[in-house]
């Protein structure tokens, strides 16, 4: 698969609830090469610390060639992007990994908890290219207030899922885990996916495993170059081995990682 | 793209009886088989490629998290993950042998005699014009100990190793040593071609928050720009203390890095951790060479190898 480097102009900077941003950014050769799921590498800037690029999934590739990011600031990487203006450059490689499955279409279930939303908008709207309905498919968010939520409800609303929301302090829709929402409807689904917490995702997975759906996973681990080589972004695969989060995945099936890690 | 205005500078360099290109060369462990930069780097231009450090058997590595962010570098200790040299036979090299860059393998073991067997099986392919040998590794039979902190032991890989192969090799020094003259000239009299350095140094990292350890290992390799100063001590120390080429490494990220460590005495680079964040940097530093001797006002860049100059006192 085709990947790039480019010098990125910002287009716009989205402040979307306290700490939250949404970055555009202008990259055409990613954005018509990136798959729902895939990720960029993002240099900060080009000092040398915070020395190594961030990793960050696809959140929505818009017309005209651009990508956006979403991110919440936990550390110096993330609060230097969110201090950056339009017109400043973001040195971005991708697009990376391996992103969801999407060949055909069952009814489907997306959850998202935290920044975890961010793949999934992307998956969201390449999923309505296939032409059909989503009106039977549902997208389960889960945050921690109505505040870090309610945007993103609204967003995927207005791409005609059936969304339903769980924040961790009962300030909008379901108060507690998002993953409780899943019971009533994974009878009556064919495939979840699902990017967020991992202790979240294991849940989801769980959940999944019993009643045989199939549901795919987008990790996030510490990567040194998302391209395969400083072999530092390692988890336990369900049979034991070492798996790699940026060549292998992101996105895996469930049932390839082990839970009990 | 190339600087147009140095293509006739001379940018050959030997290291004993391998010639490369250009100085301009990619550490082992931070680009993998080079297939991983096959789409962001003009892998052709590059002096020489060292792979990813190779094992008798496969070894599947450390349990995670093996790497953290540190001031300007990285600890990582990945516990030498790698194919195995069957696998590498098997499943890297062809694409190695379709690259025009010279191709040297890094080795690893834990006793002398595995670094032999290793020299011996990658000795008559095709493709792999010469052999690095990692001695920062675990002497399994000496209680763990690195070989390359013990002059006897550096002494016997290197023996062993020139004793299977007729390939150029490369030692890979550890700056883990109270002196590594000794360790630099223990080597050379046990053979080696040449001698690259520094590996990394080990380092450590704590969450004050969990009060762990941030590394699953503990401890971990630092590199980085934070390691270059006493890499590039190291290097002008060595230099001055063996005759056989000395390849720098430690913390090379631009052509004016490369030129520190060339005018301290090193005869080529190898640019490490910069790989991770930005891909093309030993392409930039090849440009940045050409640009640099043509300003300077040399044709060749074995001009400025070793030309450092020091007032006297």
């Amino acid at each position: 698969m085709p990947e790039f480097q480019e010098k990125a102009p910002l287009l716009q900077k989205e402040a979307i609830a306290p700490g939250i941003f949404r970055l555009t950014m202008h990259a055409p050769e990613i954005a018509g090469a990136a798959h729902p799921g895939q990720f960029v590498m993002v240099q900060v800037d080009t000092s040398m610390d915070p020395l190594l690029r961030r990793p960050f999934s696809v959140h929505q590739v818009t017309s005209g060639g651009n990508i956006q990011i979403l991110f919440k600031v936990v550390g110096q990487g993330t609060a230097r992007l969110a201090r950056l203006t339009p017109g400043d450059q973001l040195d971005c490689i991708g697009p990376l990994g391996r992103g969801f499955f999407l060949d055909r279409r069952d009814r489907l279930c997306l959850i998202g908890g935290g920044m975890g939303i961010a793949p999934l908008y992307f998956l969201a709207k390449r999923l309505l290219q296939t032409g059909e309905s989503p009106g039977d498919d549902y997208v389960f968010l889960g945050g921690r207030s109505r505040e870090e939520i309610s945007l993103f409800a609204a967003e995927f609303f207005d791409l005609g899922y059936t969304v339903k929301v769980s924040t961790d302090d009962g300030s909008m829709g379901h108060h507690g885990f998002v993953t409780d929402l899943l019971g009533p409807v994974l009878p009556d689904m064919e495939r979840v996916y699902t990017c967020g917490p991992f202790p979240m995702m294991r849940i989801a997975a769980q959940k999944c495993g019993q009643a045989a759906v199939f549901c795919q996973v987008s990790l996030e681990t510490h990567m040194a170059c998302g391209l395969g080589a400083c072999l530092g972004c390692t988890l336990t695969g369900a049979d034991g081995r070492y798996i790699h989060v940026c060549r292998q995945g992101p996105v895996f099936d469930a049932e390839e990682v082990a839970w009990t890690t | 793209m190339d600087n147009i205005n140095g293509m006739d500078i001379d940018l050959r360099v030997r290291l004993g009886e391998l010639r490369l290109r250009n100085p301009v060369m990619t550490a082992s462990g931070t680009f993998g088989y080079a297939r991983e930069f096959s789409q962001l780097v003009n892998l052709h231009r590059l002096g020489a490629i060292v792979v990813k450090g190779i094992s008798l058997k496969p070894r599947p590595g450390n349990p995670p998290p093996r790497v953290v962010e540190t001031a300007c570098g990285m600890l990582n200790a990945i516990g030498l993950e790698n194919v195995g040299v069957q696998g590498f036979l098997e499943r890297k090299m062809e694409f190695l042998r379709g690259v025009n860059s010279r191709v040297i393998v890094n080795i690893l073991g834990d006793s002398a005699a595995e670094y032999g067997a290793l020299a011996g099986k990658l000795t008559g392919i095709e493709g792999i014009d010469a052999l690095e040998v990692n001695i920062s590794c675990p002497n399994v039979k000496k209680g763990g100990v690195a070989f390359g902190t013990d002059p006897a032991m550096a002494t016997e890989v290197t023996r062993t190793v020139k004793g299977q192969t007729d390939l150029p090799v490369i030692v890979k020094l550890s700056p883990n040593v109270t002196d590594i003259t000794v360790m630099a000239r223990a080597v050379e009299d046990a053979g080696a071609d040449a001698v690259s350095l520094i590996n990394t140094l080990i380092g450590m990292a704590i969450d004050v928050g969990s009060r762990r350890p941030k590394l699953a290992n503990v401890i971990g390799g630092l590199s980085g720009p934070a390691i270059k100063p006493v890499a590039l001590r190291m290097v002008w120390q060595v230099a001055r203390a063996v005759s056989i080429p000395v390849i720098g490494i430690g913390g090379i990220a631009t052509a004016e890095d490369a030129l520190e460590f060339l005018l301290a005495g090193a005869t080529a680079i190898e640019v490490g951790t910069a790989n991770f964040y930005q891909p093309r940097a030993a392409e930039s530093i090849i440009d940045g060479l050409r640009a640099y001797l043509a300003a300077q006002g040399e044709d060749s860049v074995r001009a400025i190898i070793g030309a450092l100059q020091i007032d006297e006192a």
